[in-house]
């Protein structure tokens, strides 16, 4: 029987959708922030593809740029502005849905949902809420009614209370105790939800939440930090069939926000009595929250002795866990939440894994999976990095194994920190001589934080018993014994001498369980492709299951692998699998000239190797390019192939590309998959610096690279043959040196001079990049980038101050080149690219600048033989004079610092960075133009030339589009925000507009920085931007705002003739800055820094400025655009475009 | 120590592993369940009497065993074959390890084989008959013992898990079977309640405990027991149990229930279910690899609701065959096979497959109320 059967058994419904709706908006989660990542473009992007298989009109409003969902063929119209219930209200105006499904943007788009249900724009324009509706979302959302509702059902939940100020905060906590949980109300990701364990801190804690919270409302609860924590994944149709998705056990037991905690499914220590009691309490939760449709996910603590149950909350709405969930089960949770919405019932859709059974059935799984998050202390040295109910971790990463033991090892690789498993990877500090005492041990095991996992080990080498370990950290007894398991494993081997006396067994029980190949290297002193070699020769080889929903009960159709050591394989031969392909390319209509017409040189197969988990400097935008490369393949008839390990992403959606495979990206894994799908070409310049960091392994083992060579990656990255080139092309760059040694860095800097930058080589992101301006500085971050270059050398460069930088996306065939993206930056050079605001077109430079960028670009890309993407940064600064030119760097540097101001005549061009690759812009450019860029540059790389495909111009914008950077300085209080060369942005949106200041208005709204249209607006500049402050400042004045000065600047305001009302500096007491910020008297902040850090009077403002929600701006450049951004909104409204509308006029 | 051990299949597959229950050799039926929480149910589900369960999920024994979890006095099963048996057991209701509860009981059963590529063999060749050994690893010798196995068709083998002597029950449902505790029972003395009479063909006991819970009162009678042996009981409802194997050559069963029918309501599960059917003329079938699991979704047509249940079956009612007074009440929702019936001129009504759940979902305990109810009588 199959599901159309099925269908036959409902004699009702002839037509099971609804056919009342046509028009559905959904509402996208905005920029990657911490706790809102990539899972939500996985989501909603699942989400319009379901909505539109099914002939509704699909219209989407999100203001990340860098997702597949703003792709303008995901939806029928798409809308990338700033997520604002008035921005938002502007598009229903304009494209009148008839319904809204708000549970596919997280927290984001279920806010938004509910302001516009209370401003009452759902109901002027006859919106209908579907999915979940707004006295839905509020009854799961609001702390007392939840608790309401779950005494009805008489499910236990943590003693809690809402409070709204202070005095009431202290009575209730004589009543439960302390520790207490603080979370304030309707925020997301449990942002500024934390444990106190003393007076002083839950003072501090409610005061922090009170203000956080949008409602004023701070939940205090009893502390059940150590109970067992799980999470059931639920869905429900409108006939109330519910279903339980997946289980999933926290191996951090509860204290630890779930997004911060090791996961792993299915559940591994309740007994089907437990379990069965829990998913009772699932299905009672839904019923009685009355979500109609759709998935949703709630969360329990168990007590671990007693078995008590207590209900801990419940997210109406798809997650990041039911991405996990679907990517754990391969039960499309968002796809089936969607069409669940417009009225299907659960078992009238199919289950596209077996297609025999239908989606109305609970996933079994017949594997392990562990899901370990990543976190971005390294990049936020003063944030405190202890672990609690709120959410700071960066990303996650995924991995499927037989066993718990396989899997968590997997998964500790695919982190890809460093480490090639549980420790003895040559990483970790067991056996050196900063072997940890047990002294840090045992600190490290109770307070949890991102190192613990490691620390765990360190206590069992050490000997601690695991029931010493369980009492430290509460992790139930049985992961703790898988732990030793592996632990003891590792002494084994360690124990036998050497290859000859290692027992083939002994091998194999290793491998299955999750040992790399590295590991045994190391701890056989041998090398990591002789390990490989050996065990191939033994017969020890990696084997491939799916991920099929059903433990095998039924056949799986879609190719979703795992690899595991067992006996037997399950990937059909390249030849079968060419055979079943053969009937879809011919329904496709090749491009003209495409290798489909060329057999002789067309790739059967390409595999492309993804990112990895999310980090900062290298996110979604790398998943959005790994899928365009697999739907260019699939254009061209190619097998698609992805390698990836995030579960957040839409690459790992199982119908993204023709083959899945959900493992770490490691060489080791990589060439194992390899072995079984034999790739004709193998994609590395797309998934940012996790494949290209694996290129030359790849290409040493055979692999075949495609596009442009690893040699002119290399070449790239290699300095005297980068120089070479740039002399070759009569291209400048800023003096530089490469230091392997401390010295070495001195007698650098002694030849460049000051100010430097230095930054270790072959790393993503600005990760310990900084700019020294004195000895004592250069010697402090190059022993800092020392340590993070891991052997490889530290960069010094002479650092422009001053400069425009400009960042340039490019796509070479290795003849012809095309620039889609010319983006100037609009903080100065110094900031990193990823954190810089940025617009498309350049809106200063002069056009015959950008007419010399483009021609330098198209000289590099030739020179470098690329084939595929490249970015180039450039600085742009004006100089003084041509004599200059003939001398010396240093000397004209030493000149023109001196006469910064005065004798500005002439740009000059400076290379700063060439990367051969796909970069963090690509989307946005694709975005802001229309170009699909990478799919474009994937299909020169599949052999395609640029003419070939018909691409021969560079396109021209009709608008302005700025891209801004969202940072996550809410998640870390107290931590400065002044922006430098190592990147800490986690996400990114976008603003469009004719106009420039417009376009930067709206990324600033996007980004969240609502700029004030009154108010008071503090003013403090360092002394190099006073010229310009003071005509900002005027500009200021004459709209109308008042403005707060220190004395200094005060003073300096007073003498050009604007009136500023002085403020004291923190040190002088009160009334300073902070209080008006305490007290809301402040509206945007201008503080420019003399110096960073959060120890500094100006880092205190600016941390405060950030945690009291009030804009700030950092540098000159922002400001002077955001003043300009607050003429024009005085001028004009914002305005909504559907990118449908402006491409057309692009191609007219 | 470890201690090797082999499974053989008929169709010469031999898998090599390591054994985590007693020493000897079983033959049976090899099947597979795809519940991933359970075990202690499973092993003690005499349904599973002549068969060699796998189970699909790979870490077994995670949270130990414990007596209160039993469907039974002891595993009925002839072997048991998981990937991991776990080391340690972590669970407060836990009582003894899962490896040690298998020895106690001799049960033999071998970890660390392949099970996945072993669910797929069976899934594409259908159940096959096998030999689980840790005291011949011949292969030949083991292949040719699991060709020479009796395999299920035409056996009895609910002689060999009934209870020999008549009941009473008492025991209810355990604490764990509803999220609020049920409010006190009813002040009537086990006199006034209806009187169910359960013939048990190898009973799993979460059955009766159900029958208590509804609020009735029962009495457990061997399951050859004849219709003038059910009847001098005065019973208020008769229930037809769960049980092992083939049902076709289980005649005296088969005449009894005949005998039975419009006396007084029937209520039958699984192999009850298809003793019902028997007797009204239907005709049985084995599957080609059966239902086993906890996640079997079922629909119910008469309200079209979709029912996540607990399932164990090798054999199905016929549907071409079934007679036009057995109307079909509920079906696979995976397969379309008949998963309950109704008979039109006589209280009487079956499911194939576990309302009693354990292992599995609570989604159907409804059909306790339903028996509750057609017996006509209020409680009290």
């Amino acid at each position: 029987m199959n599901c159309i059967a099925a269908k036959a058994f409902n004699h009702d419904r002839a037509v099971p959708r609804r056919d009342d709706i046509h028009r559905i908006l959904i509402i996208g989660s905005g920029p990657i922030v911490i706790g809102q990542a990539c899972e939500f473009d996985y989501s909603g992007t699942q989400a319009c593809k379901a909505l539109r298989e099914e002939g509704y009109e699909v219209i989407l409003v999100n203001s990340n740029p860098a997702t597949i969902m703003t792709d303008p063929s995901t939806a029928d119209r798409t809308y990338i502005e700033p997520l604002t219930w008035e921005m938002v209200a502007k598009v229903i105006e304009a494209e009148r849905p008839d319904a809204l499904l708000p549970t596919l943007g997280g927290q984001t788009a279920l806010n938004l949902a509910i302001a516009l249900e209370k401003h009452g724009v759902l109901e002027k324009h006859g919106v209908e809420m579907i999915g979940a509706n707004a006295d839905v979302i509020d009854k799961a959302e609001s702390r007392e009614r939840f608790k309401q509702a779950m005494a009805k059902i008489g499910l236990e939940v943590c003693r809690g209370k809402t409070i709204q100020n202070i005095d009431d905060a202290r009575e209730w906590v004589k009543d439960i105790g302390l520790p207490a949980v603080v979370r304030p109300s309707f925020t997301m990701g449990g942002s500024g939800s934390a444990i106190a364990y003393n007076r002083q801190e839950y003072d501090e804690l409610v005061r922090r939440g009170l203000d956080q919270s949008p409602t004023n409302e701070v939940l205090i609860e009893q502390s059940i930090i150590g109970w067992k924590e799980f999470e059931m994944e639920v869905m429900r149709d409108v006939d109330d069939n519910v279903v339980i998705i997946c289980a999933i056990e926290n191996f951090d037991p509860m204290g630890v926000h779930t997004g911060d905690s090791i996961t792993v499914a299915p559940a591994q220590t309740l007994s089907d009595k437990e379990y069965q009691r829990m998913r009772d309490a699932s299905l009672a939760v839904i019923r009685e929250i009355g979500v109609e449709t759709g998935g949703s996910n709630i969360q329990f603590a168990i007590h671990p002795q007693t078995g008590q149950m207590i209900v801990i909350e419940m997210n109406p709405r798809v997650s990041r866990s039911s991405a996990l969930a679907s990517k754990a089960t391969g039960f499309p949770i968002a796809k089936i939440a969607a069409k669940l919405a417009v009225g299907y019932l659960l078992h009238e859709l199919p289950n596209d894994i077996t297609r025999k059974t239908t989606a109305c059935f609970e996933p079994t799984i017949d594997y392990v999976v562990t899901k370990i998050p990543r976190f971005a202390f390294e990049k936020f040295p003063e944030a405190d990095d202890t672990l609690t109910t709120q959410m700071k971790s960066v990303g996650e990463t995924m991995a499927i194994g037989s066993t718990f033991k396989e899997s968590f090892q997997k998964a500790l690789r695919g982190l890809e920190v460093g480490s090639f498993g549980f420790g003895c990877d040559g990483t970790d500090l067991w056996g050196t001589d900063r072997q940890p005492t047990e002294e840090e041990i045992k600190e490290k095991l109770s307070r949890p934080g991102p190192q613990r996992v490691w620390y765990l080990r360190y206590a069992l080498k050490s000997g601690m018993t695991p029931a010493r370990i369980y009492e430290l950290t509460n992790i139930d007894p049985w992961f703790l014994d898988n732990l030793a398991e592996i632990v003891e494993t590792e002494e084994r081997i360690r124990s036998v001498g050497g290859w000859d006396d290692l027992s083939p067994d002994l091998l194999r029980t290793a491998k299955r369980q999750g040992f790399s190949d590295r590991q045994l290297a190391i701890m056989l002193s041998s090398t990591q492709i002789e390990v490989r070699q050996r065990r191939i020769d033994l017969g020890i080889v990696a084997t491939f299951k799916s991920v099929d929903t059903c433990a095998a009960e039924f056949e799986a159709y879609t190719p979703y692998y795992y690899s595991t050591y067992e006996t037997e394989d399950e990937i059909p031969s390249k030849q079968i699998r060419a055979e079943s392909r053969e009937s879809r390319a011919r329904i496709l209509d090749p491009l003209p000239g495409s290798p489909l017409s060329k057999p002789e040189s067309r790739p059967l197969t390409v595999m492309i190797l993804g990112g990895g988990p999310n980090r900062i400097g290298q996110g979604i935008e790398f998943d959005y390019c790994c899928c365009h490369a697999s739907f260019a393949m699939r254009e061209l008839g190619i097998e698609s192939v992805m390698v990836n390990s995030n579960p957040e992403t839409v690459s790992t959606d199982y119908d993204t590309s023709d083959l899945l495979f959900f493992e770490p990206l490691t060489v080791e894994d990589v060439l194992n998959i390899c072995d079984r799908v034999e790739p004709d070409g193998v994609i590395v310049q797309f998934g940012g610096q996790t494949p290209l960091n694996l290129a030359r392994a790849l290409k040493s083992a055979g692999v075949p690279i495609i596009g442009t060579s690893v040699e002119a990656i290399e070449a790239a990255e290699d300095r005297e043959k980068f120089q070479q080139l740039l002399e070759r092309l009569d291209l400048k760059q800023p003096a530089n040196g490469i230091a392997r040694t401390m010295d070495q860095a001195r007698r650098v800097a002694t030849k460049i001079g000051y100010p430097l930058l230095v930054r270790p080589s072959f790393v993503l992101g600005g990760r310990a990049m900084e700019i020294c301006y004195d000895q004592q500085q250069l010697e402090k971050f190059t022993a800092e980038a020392f340590v993070v270059a891991q052997g490889q050398p530290v960069l010094l460069d002479r650092f422009l101050e001053g400069a425009t930088e400009v960042d340039v996306d490019a796509i070479c065939d290795g003849r012809d080149v095309i620039v889609p993206g010319i983006m100037e930056h609009i903080e100065e050079a110094g900031i990193h690219s990823g954190d810089s605001a940025c617009a498309i077109p350049p809106y200063s430079l002069p056009g015959p600048v950008v007419k010399e960028i483009r021609e330098a670009t198209a000289a590099l890309a030739r020179e470098l033989k690329v084939v595929g993407l490249m970015n180039v940064q450039f600085a742009v600064r004006w100089e003084e004079s041509d004599e200059l030119l003939g001398a010396s760097i240093e000397a004209r540097e030493s000149e023109i610092n001196s006469n910064l101001e005065s004798r500005i005549s002439r740009p000059v061009l400076y290379v700063i960075e060439v990367n051969p690759r796909a970069s963090r812009t690509v989307p946005f450019v694709a975005k802001a133009t229309g170009m699909p860029v990478a799919k474009i540059a994937a299909k020169v790389m599949a052999g395609v030339s640029l003419a070939e495909q018909g691409i021969t111009e560079d396109p021209v914008p009709s608008h302005v589009s700025v891209k801004e950077s969202v940072l996550p300085f809410i998640k870390f209080a107290g931590v400065d925000i002044v922006l430098g060369p190592e990147m800490r942005s986690t996400g990114e949106v976008m603003g469009i507009s004719p106009r420039f200041s417009m376009a930067f208005a709206k990324s600033q709204l996007a980004a969240g920085t609502v700029l004030p249209i009154e108010g008071n607006v503090f003013v403090s500049v360092a002394d190099r931007g006073k010229p310009q402050a003071i005509d900002l400042a005027r500009r200021l004045h004459e709209m109308g705002y008042s403005l707060l000065a220190t004395e200094g600047t005060a003073r300096v305001l007073s003498d050009a003739g604007i009136p500023s009302q002085p403020v004291k500096k923190i040190r002088e007491g009160h009334p300073n800055l902070l209080d008006y910020l305490a007290n809301d008297d402040v509206a945007l902040v201008m503080n420019t820094p003399r110096g960073k850090g959060a120890r500094t009077d100006e880092g205190k403002i600016r941390a405060a400025a950030v945690q009291a929600g009030v804009p700030c701006l950092t540098t000159i450049e922002a400001a002077t655009a955001a003043i300009a951004a607050l003429e024009a909104l005085r001028e004009e409204e914002m305005q909504v475009e559907a990118l449908q509308d402006r491409f057309e006029t692009v191609s007219r | 120590m470890v201690q090797p051990a082999k499974l053989a299949l008929e169709d010469g597959t031999v898998y090599i592993g390591t054994s985590i229950g007693a020493d000897g050799e079983v033959d049976g039926e090899v099947c597979f369940n795809t519940s991933m929480t359970g075990y202690q149910e499973i092993l003690t589900d005499p349904s599973y009497r002549g068969q060699i369960v796998t189970m699909t999920y790979p870490q077994i024994g995670n949270y130990g065993v414990n007596e209160a979890d039993s469907e039974s006095g002891h595993p009925h099963l002839a072997g048991f074959v998981v990937r991991e048996h776990s080391r340690i057991e972590s669970n407060f209701r836990s009582e003894s390890s899962l490896a040690e509860y298998l020895k106690k009981w001799g049960v033999v059963a071998i970890e660390s084989i392949d099970t996945r590529a072993l669910v797929r063999r069976i899934r594409s060749q259908g159940a096959m008959r096998g030999v689980l050994s840790t005291t011949d690893l011949n292969d030949a010798s083991l292949v040719a013992k699991a060709q020479a196995s009796p395999g299920l068709v035409g056996r009895d083998l609910v002689r060999e898990v009934m209870p020999s002597q008549p009941t009473d029950w008492s025991e209810s449902v355990s604490d764990w079977t509803h999220l609020n505790a049920k409010s006190a029972g009813s002040s009537s003395t086990p006199n006034d309640l209806p009187h169910v009479v359960a013939l048990d063909y190898g009973m799993k006991w979460n059955i009766p405990r159900h029958l208590v819970d509804q609020g009735c009162r029962v009495t457990v009678l061997p399951g050859t027991s004849t219709a003038a042996e059910v009847l001098a009981l005065n019973p208020d409802g008769v229930f037809l149990s769960n049980g092992p194997g083939d049902p076709e050559p289980l005649d005296y069963a088969i005449g009894t229930i005949q005998d039975l029918l419009g006396k007084q309501p029937i209520f039958g599960i699984c192999l009850g279910h298809q003793l019902l059917s028997l007797a009204c003329g239907a005709k049985t079938f084995k599957m080609k690899f059966g239902h086993r699991g906890a996640n079997q979704p079922v629909h119910h047509l008469g309200n079209g609701s979709v029912e996540i249940t607990s399932q164990n079956h090798g054999f199905a009612v016929d549907e071409a065959s079934l007679p036009s007074d057995l109307e079909v009440t509920h079906r696979s929702l995976n397969d379309g096979t008949i998963e309950g019936v109704r008979h039109l001129g006589v209280a009487a009504f079956s499911v194939q497959y576990h309302p009693e759940a354990s292992a599995g979902p609570h989604d159907s305990h409804y059909l306790f109320q339903q028996f509750f109810d057609s017996m006509g009588v209020t409680a009290g």
